[in-house]
């Protein structure tokens, strides 16, 4: 069987549809604005509001670390669509996940600063020495910390492509750092973390698919 | 000569109504419904405002600013309706807690079959407002009506062997269908000593805020054991039983390094994976300082002397 090479029929990587990238933006914003809407109803217009349930504190937090790691596995995932379906354009889609992930990864941490610690820091640093699931936390937002650093193209050119796509593997220990963070805050058996462990697992083993270029490149060679 | 009267909320035995009655009876009601007949009180609801009013004479009070109604009806912990905040309120129409029998049986001379209707009808209601503090960290302030647990405990007189008490939790995955989901051992069960269930302070609690349960607190019947974790004050009761040792309690069976049989409210002794020193009122955006039992120190530290309170947590 002979596969035409992919590249000449994907649009280029730097020219995704206009819409694109604005929809994604407005989706992964869209719970951030709803929290902004809910504290601005609570704390101004009215004191009995429930839109942010009868704990607003908990729910908050609870919103901006779900939305950390749904948005952290969306970045994942992002490559391994690429691979199984050729659709170039949402390669464009990666950085700004990632950045979103971290975006929602600094408000939550700063939430429990602000909320829980007084943003002391060295409580933060007891509290992540005495408890696990404070440890994993702070792991998986260092683990994404350096990866928002390096997200320019200028960090790119200045890593070298090849260190910068080892360096971004740490996206995965993150996502494993998160998913222990939330397995270990629930109680009892709940499934939910677990769906998003499996979901990391899959991405992971995706990755291990062949390259689309070098595959179609080695099916061009005579057998 | 001994006389033991029988309290006037006792349904003897042979009273108890067979289930396919209970069936036609419900049938009857909803005839009523259809026939606009039915006062807008109902007895079993998720929403509070609908429920049936209950009188009730203020025994316990506090200088606590009770938390608002609408977030006591919204904010539950009830795994059997499903495992978030909100699900309770929104799952729990489906429970049917009238009618509702309650067993109590065991180690006692007199095992009783209760009407709960018919109880709630006739005993003489308390209001108790009583202080709850989750395990999770946050607290309310809660008008409850019930009566103490230690009236039902003289009704049945014990024997000397019984030394604890353990309840039961209704388990019926067609009125509950968080059961189809193995979150915790079902039936939820929990326990107490018998001075903890003698304890004035001990509540059976069959309404709040002057009405009978909404279904996502309990309905029809639940425990309300203020001193302790929230998850001791066991929902929607079926059964009760005298037993002479220690019963396995749901918690504490499913990770007894978090979850003792005690669990009474203790600052200094941590959650395996969070502080419990601290917790937030609901209602409020700061935390404030947890207190030893709760704030029930006076009343139920006598409880536990010479216990080390660290080891039995």
């Amino acid at each position: 069987m002979v596969h035409a090479p992919p590249a000449r029929r994907a649009r280029p990587l730097n020219a995704p549809p206009a819409w694109l990238k604005p929809a994604v933006h407005a989706l992964a914003a869209m719970p951030l604005i709803w929290l902004i809407i809910g504290w601005v109803d609570l704390l101004w217009l009215n004191p009995a509001s429930l839109s942010l349930s009868a704990e607003p504190v908990a729910y908050t937090h609870n919103g901006l670390g779900l939305m950390a790691l749904r948005t952290l596995v969306a970045a994942l995932a992002v490559t391994p669509v690429y691979k199984l379906t050729g659709w170039a354009p949402i390669m464009s889609l990666r950085r700004m996940l990632g950045l979103w992930a971290f975006a929602y990864a600094a408000l939550h941490l700063g939430f429990y600063l602000l909320m829980e610690l007084d943003f002391s820091l060295v409580q933060l640093w007891k509290d992540a020495m005495k408890r696990n699931f404070i440890l994993f936390g702070m792991l998986g937002f260092l683990a994404l910390l350096p990866l928002a650093l390096t997200s320019t193209r200028s960090a790119i050119r200045r890593l070298g492509g090849r260190n910068w796509q080892r360096l971004h593997r740490l996206a995965y220990l993150a996502g494993i750092a998160a998913v222990i963070h939330f397995i270990l805050r629930v109680k009892g058996f709940q499934v939910e973390p677990w769906v998003y462990l499996g979901l990391l697992m899959a991405l992971f083993a995706l990755r291990f698919m062949p390259n689309r270029k070098r595959a179609s490149r080695a099916s061009r060679q005579p057998a | 000569m001994p006389y033991h009267s029988r309290p006037d909320w006792q349904l003897p035995e042979r009273e108890a109504t067979p289930v396919e009655i209970y069936a036609s009876r419900r049938t009857f009601v909803a005839s009523l419904a259809t026939a606009g007949l039915l006062p807008s009180a109902a007895i079993a609801s998720t929403d509070p405002a609908k429920l049936t009013p209950l009188k009730a004479r203020r025994t316990i009070a506090t200088s606590e600013e009770p938390t608002a109604l609408s977030a006591v009806a919204s904010y539950n912990n009830f795994y059997e309706f499903g495992l978030g905040k909100d699900d309770p309120a929104r799952n729990a129409h489906s429970l049917k807690p009238s009618p509702w029998t309650l067993k109590v049986g065991g180690l006692v001379k007199k095992p009783l079959t209760i009407d709960v209707d018919q109880w709630i009808a006739k005993a003489p209601l308390e209001e108790r407002i009583l202080r709850l503090r989750c395990v999770e960290g946050w607290s309310m302030v809660i008008p409850w009506v019930g009566f103490p647990m230690s009236a039902l405990i003289k009704a049945v007189e014990p024997l000397g062997s019984a030394k604890y008490v353990r309840f039961t939790t209704l388990a019926d995955s067609g009125q509950m269908p968080g059961i189809r989901f193995p979150a915790l051992d079902w039936p939820y069960r929990e326990g107490l000593r018998m001075d903890e269930a003698m304890n004035p302070l001990t509540t059976l609690a069959v309404g709040l805020y002057g009405r009978r349960l909404p279904n996502q607190n309990g309905a029809p019947l639940r425990l309300v054991v203020p001193w302790k974790y929230g998850f001791k004050s066991i929902k929607s009761i079926v059964a009760v039983d005298f037993v002479e040792r220690q019963p396995l309690t749901s918690w504490n069976q499913s990770q007894p390094s978090e979850y003792g049989f005690f669990s009474n409210v203790n600052p200094d002794v941590d959650h395996p994976r969070w502080s419990q020193a601290t917790e937030r009122r609901i209602g409020e955006f700061r935390r404030r300082k947890t207190l030893p039992f709760n704030g029930y120190g006076e009343q139920v530290a006598s409880l536990y002397k010479g216990m080390d309170l660290q080891k039995f947590f």
